[in-house]
């Protein structure tokens, strides 16, 4: 008990002092700008590594629900001009919904049906937004509007980086709560033996469905903030492309570790950064490092090296 | 054969401490055929409330078949199963396990992405607040629930003699380890019935033994038991009743000394022409 709670205050802790201190080496707006896209992608596969890492389900197309969410902002506030934290809960509301509709029967099944079912909604989404042009501007992408709440306006890359520090944050303890209880271990237990987890009450198609929707949402919600920060949002940040590139950043990092979700995102966004000339080869590249994982480590990175530790405790 | 004989236990060794109770399960013409195979056929057993009930039989006779159609995990292609007096049939596993049932496995099923101790507190999933937002938010009254979970799991671990392996990953434990794991996560559900699946499969004599006393200690604690095991020697001890079972269907039923003089169950194991 007292070295759970321990763990997850410690790494909490860290994780807090890095965001806290990170902005003294930021010393210009690349550099901001690089930090605030690893958050946004952190977000999202924190919540994806809740079902794919801890639950045991994989989506193919997050990058939907989170274009989902970024375009709601966008429409919302830039053409019927809402309150952009209405248009924020909308776009979440309407996720959760359309993840609820799509998981409700396929989570029933087993097997790979919700990847199959999650690929065609990314799909989907991504050939919407390309072809509502009236509406999202097509494959040229949209203007979105600046995020006002209460009159203030936000602006600038000081003041994104510490919104999306604290989201991360939040985000990174929700998780690490919803992991150590009753519901995270029924989670778990799904991934482990769906019929054991049964057998002692588990409703497995129940948590699956929740886990999806709550991941889901997750995206969502990074979208719509990313819409604002980005101001301009294409079709390709919902594309195939982008789902497979958060699912590497949950391998990569190490699944069921909320640690190596964040650990993940930030250098899978990185890499890219520092390896411009890879540029034209960049789904070689991500591809190559999603199989090198699952050869050669596929606990993922911060549970290997954590494995190196003496005293060895799960981040 | 020698072996069926051999532990014909007398009528002072068998178990009478325990005073047969009103029937806690009731199986009613069960069938169950996988393409076009009959692998229960038209299946009628009771089994008395406080009872250790075996199912016995040859490789092949269905034993596994009728666990999982108790359970849930199969559904009955006829019949009923009644349960505590409710008609339960082709019921989830989760909403009987909600109604007091709870079972082990023949090839076990342990959550290996998680500790010994929590593998058997997921078994007090039915006692805690499974909702997301107070796990979201830790709510107090959810975190104590989950502290005391903690402790009981704990205990339950000592009670199969798991104690060693209180904060252990699961897959770094031995086999027959498990085996009482699987039973100590069953048990963290409070069950009124608890099926055990070959419990004695693939241990040693001393293991065994152990498995045995885990046993004796649950029935006596007022649990029903349904046993499936091929170690003879363990459920002609500690059986109050035995069905046995050949091809689907029902061959014998009694106490253990009737079921082992019954012809028909020696042919069944011998093979013998009738």
């Amino acid at each position: 008990m007292n070295r759970i709670l321990h763990g997850r205050l410690t790494g909490l802790a860290v994780l807090g002092a890095i965001i806290a201190v990170l902005p003294v080496f930021l010393t210009n707006n690349f550099y901001l700008d690089v930090a605030i896209l690893a958050g946004f992608n952190a977000v999202v596969c924190v919540g994806l590594n809740l079902l794919i890492g801890y639950a045991g389900q994989i989506s193919l197309g997050h990058a939907g629900f989170f274009g989902i969410g970024a375009y709601a902002s966008g429409v919302l506030v830039g053409v019927y001009g809402w309150p952009p934290i209405a248009a924020l809960l909308a776009g979440a509301v309407f996720v959760g919904v359309l993840a609820f509709a799509v998981a409700k029967p396929i989570l029933r099944l087993k097997g790979h049906y919700l990847a199959m079912a999650t690929l065609g909604i990314g799909i989907i989404v991504s050939i919407v937004l390309r072809t509502e042009s009236g509406l999202t501007g097509g494959p040229d992408g949209m203007m979105v509007e600046p995020f006002k709440i209460f009159g203030v306006e936000l602006y600038g890359e000081k003041v994104w980086y510490w919104v999306v520090g604290v989201l991360l944050f939040v985000v990174v303890w929700l998780s690490l709560n919803l992991i150590d209880s009753p519901m995270g271990r029924a989670l778990r237990a799904v991934h482990g033996s769906e019929v054991a987890a049964e057998v002692v009450g588990v409703d497995t198609a129940r948590f699956k469905v929740m886990v999806f929707v709550l991941s889901a949402v997750f995206a969502s919600v990074a979208g719509s903030l990313f819409a604002h920060y980005a101001g301009l949002i294409t079709p390709a940040k919902a594309d195939f492309f982008k789902s497979i590139e958060l699912v590497t950043m949950v391998v990569f990092g190490g699944m069921a570790s909320t640690f190596g979700a964040v650990v993940g995102a930030v250098v899978l966004t990185l890499l890219p950064q520092a390896l411009t000339v890879f540029q034209d080869y960049q789904q070689i590249v991500l591809g190559a490092i999603l199989m090198a994982t699952m050869v050669f480590m596929p606990k993922g990175l911060l549970p290997t090296l954590a494995g190196f530790l003496p005293s060895r405790r799960r981040a | 054969m020698t072996m069926l004989t051999a532990q014909k236990p007398s009528s002072d060794a068998a178990p009478v401490a325990r005073r047969a109770g009103p029937p806690l399960l009731r199986v009613e013409n069960l069938s169950r055929e996988f393409g076009g195979v009959l692998a229960i056929g038209d299946l009628s057993f009771t089994v008395a409330a406080g009872d250790i009930h075996s199912i016995i039989g040859p490789n092949g006779a269905g034993k596994t078949t009728l666990f999982n159609l108790v359970t849930g995990v199969y559904k009955p292609s006829g019949g009923r199963v009644l349960f505590d007096g409710a008609d339960v049939s082709g019921q989830a596993p989760y909403k009987l396990a909600a109604r007091g049932m709870s079972r082990s496995f023949q090839n076990l099923q342990i959550f290996f992405n998680m500790t010994a101790l929590e593998n058997v507190m997921v078994g007090r999933h039915l006692h805690l607040d499974t909702r997301l937002l107070p796990a979201l938010f830790r709510f107090p009254s959810l975190v104590r629930k989950d502290s005391e979970a903690r402790d009981r799991a704990a205990q339950l671990m000592a009670d199969v003699g798991l104690s060693r392996y209180l904060g252990a990953d699961a897959d770094s434990m031995p086999y027959g380890a498990l085996k009482r794991l699987e039973i100590a996560r069953a048990l963290a559900s409070e069950p009124k019935m608890l099926l055990l699946d070959e419990p004695a499969a693939g241990l040693n004599a001393t293991e065994s033994r152990e498995i045995d006393a885990v046993i004796k200690t649950v029935a006596a604690s007022g649990v029903t038991i349904i046993l499936v095991e091929h170690d003879m020697k363990m459920v002609m001890g500690i059986s109050d009743h035995i069905t046995a079972l050949n091809h689907g269907r029902k061959l014998a039923e009694g106490t253990p000394a009737e079921v082992a003089a019954n012809p028909d169950v020696i042919a069944a194991y011998l093979g013998a022409a009738p």
